[in-house]
């Protein structure tokens, strides 16, 4: 049977160079990069190699990034190192409504310690709303955190503009770049934010390595304490072969833009305009235009996401779903919920993300495979019996 | 996927008795789309009060269509009595268990069943 992976926003298959980068040190190398001995100067030199490739992915200066274990982790360090770090300036933090929960998660933590929490509200596109960004903010803001862009679905913010307004603010801005770094070109300069988050799974790297850059002055108090590794702010021995492959993949990233953009826009394209000629009563969610060049999410009405899921799956294509059933905490997606998509259609939450290993072919075979599906479900769906006799 | 049964994945792949009874004797409908879930039953029931066909339409999960189907397939030829005595544990053992989490919310078919028995008893005792 065909097998079709679309779903790159869980995890991206590795590159085989980071792969190559990163066997040495699952092997020989086995040295810990704190060490003193030859051994540790190997490792030592290879996480530092790493460094300049990760900051080289964001224009950023090498010094000022810390590897971590993933992006939940960057995200973290950033949520609460931060606000700790300025504990005594105030405390009162604005997110957007449609941030990871390792960022809104994160953040309902510290509400529960004292701090007050303002969620950014967004448009049906999931666009944040600037001006509600501007009034949020007041002289207890301690840290503004808005992603760069949102994976569930798709849409790319404005992240200069709000930069921009938090900086005038003298607030310091976090972006979590995890959905985004890689696909879509980064400038930290030019963004004007104070820290990002990036994770090597969604960048061809593996899974266990992540990175937070911060912004020289920036205070932050770690979240990991332990030895001096990473400038002190992140304790613990380093993940060297993860850290290596983040690196390589982090640098084939940034030679590849353009063409991986292109690529990977393409197959979005090719979906967005081939699938609703093929399936009634579909909406894209997310911007139409300001989007994720990998990212192609709908929802479909009158079926739930688990039955398209599993019928997929029995035909060789993995995707995901924001429906209330497919979530292990059987809650509904609350970045769909924020875009105001009601709950019952959001129940229909399908997200087909592309990979640079994904071809044209692979989207028409799912133009195929998944028509069906949806009409076989229908079948079954008292929702769209209703329909169906309302409709006459 | 690993977290179902075969006889879930069997009854999901293959539901039984998907459809709606156009002079149903009864009809039960159960949960709504807003959590996840909803069920439709239509029930048939011939003179010696046992039930001759029985058909769902369900929104939901893998385990909420496998549950409907699996209780279609129990409830055909039960007297109505017999019927009400079909339990939610006694489908969820019969499909090879449930995940934990979906025993709640998707394993609504025998509460659909029993409206519909409810539906024709009480429209019985009008006529």
């Amino acid at each position: 049977m065909r097998e079709v992976y679309l779903d790159n926003y869980a995890a991206t298959p590795p590159l085989p160079e980071a792969r190559e980068a990163m066997l040495p040190f699952l092997g020989d190398s086995y040295g810990n990069a704190s060490s003193l001995h030859s051994r540790g100067d190997a490792a030592r030199e290879a996480v530092e190699e790493a460094r300049e490739k990760v900051a080289a992915l964001i224009g950023a200066n090498a010094e000022e990034i810390i590897f971590t274990s993933n992006g939940t982790e960057a995200n973290n360090l950033a949520v609460k190192g931060i606000t700790a770090g300025s504990r005594r300036k105030g405390k009162h933090v604005v997110l957007s409504a449609v941030e990871h929960f390792s960022v809104l998660h994160a953040a309902r933590s510290l509400e529960k310690q004292g701090y007050e929490l303002t969620l950014v509200p967004v448009d049906e596109y999931g666009v944040i709303d600037l001006d509600e960004l501007a009034s949020a903010i007041d002289e207890d803001t301690v840290l503004v955190s808005i992603m760069t862009a949102n994976g569930e679905v798709g849409t790319i913010q404005p992240i200069t503009e709000a930069a921009r307004i938090a900086a005038e603010k003298e607030v310091p801005f976090h972006t979590d770049a995890v959905a985004a770094a890689g696909s879509v070109p980064l400038d930290v300069g030019q963004l004007g934010v104070s820290a990002l988050s990036l994770s090597s799974d969604l960048i061809y790297g593996t899974q266990g390595a992540g990175a937070l850059w911060l912004k020289r002055g920036v205070r932050l108090i770690p979240m990991l304490d332990g030895g001096v590794q990473e400038g002190g702010r992140r304790g613990g021995t380093e993940n060297v072969a993860g850290i290596v492959g983040m690196g390589k993949a982090a640098e084939l990233a940034a030679e590849n833009m353009a063409a991986r953009s292109a690529h990977l826009g393409g197959l979005r394209d090719a979906m967005i305009a081939g699938l609703p000629d093929k399936v009634e009563h579909l909406y894209l969610t997310g911007h139409p235009t300001q989007r994720l060049p990998w990212n192609a999410s709908f929802a479909v009405e009158f079926i739930e996401g688990e039955g398209m899921l599993l019928f997929l799956d029995q035909q060789g294509v993995a995707v995901s779903s924001g429906s209330a059933c497919t979530s292990r905490a059987l809650k509904g997606s609350h970045v769909l919920s924020a875009c105001g998509i009601p709950a019952e259609r959001a129940q229909g939450s399908i997200l087909f993300s592309f990979g640079l290993q994904n071809t044209r072919d692979d989207v028409d075979y799912v133009l195929e495979v998944f028509p069906p599906i949806v009409e076989r479900l229908r079948q079954m769906s008292p929702l769209y019996a209703k329909f169906l006799k309302e409709r006459g | 996927m690993a977290q179902y049964s075969d006889e879930v994945m069997d009854h999901f792949t293959n539901p039984r008795n998907v459809g709606e009874i156009e002079d149903a004797d009864g009809v039960g409908e159960v949960g709504n789309p807003v959590c996840g879930d909803m069920m439709t039953f239509y029930i048939k029931v011939d003179e010696d009060e046992r039930l001759e066909d029985v058909k769902f339409k369900t929104f939901g999960c893998g385990a909420a269509i496998a549950v409907s189907s699996m209780v279609s397939e129990m409830a055909k030829g039960k007297t109505v009595d017999e019927a009400l005595q079909i339990s939610r544990d006694e489908v969820a053992e019969e499909l090879g268990g449930l995940p934990k989490q979906k025993m709640h919310c998707s394993n609504l078919g025998a509460d659909a069943l029993h409206l519909a028995i409810e539906d024709y008893k009480s429209k019985k005792g009008q006529s």
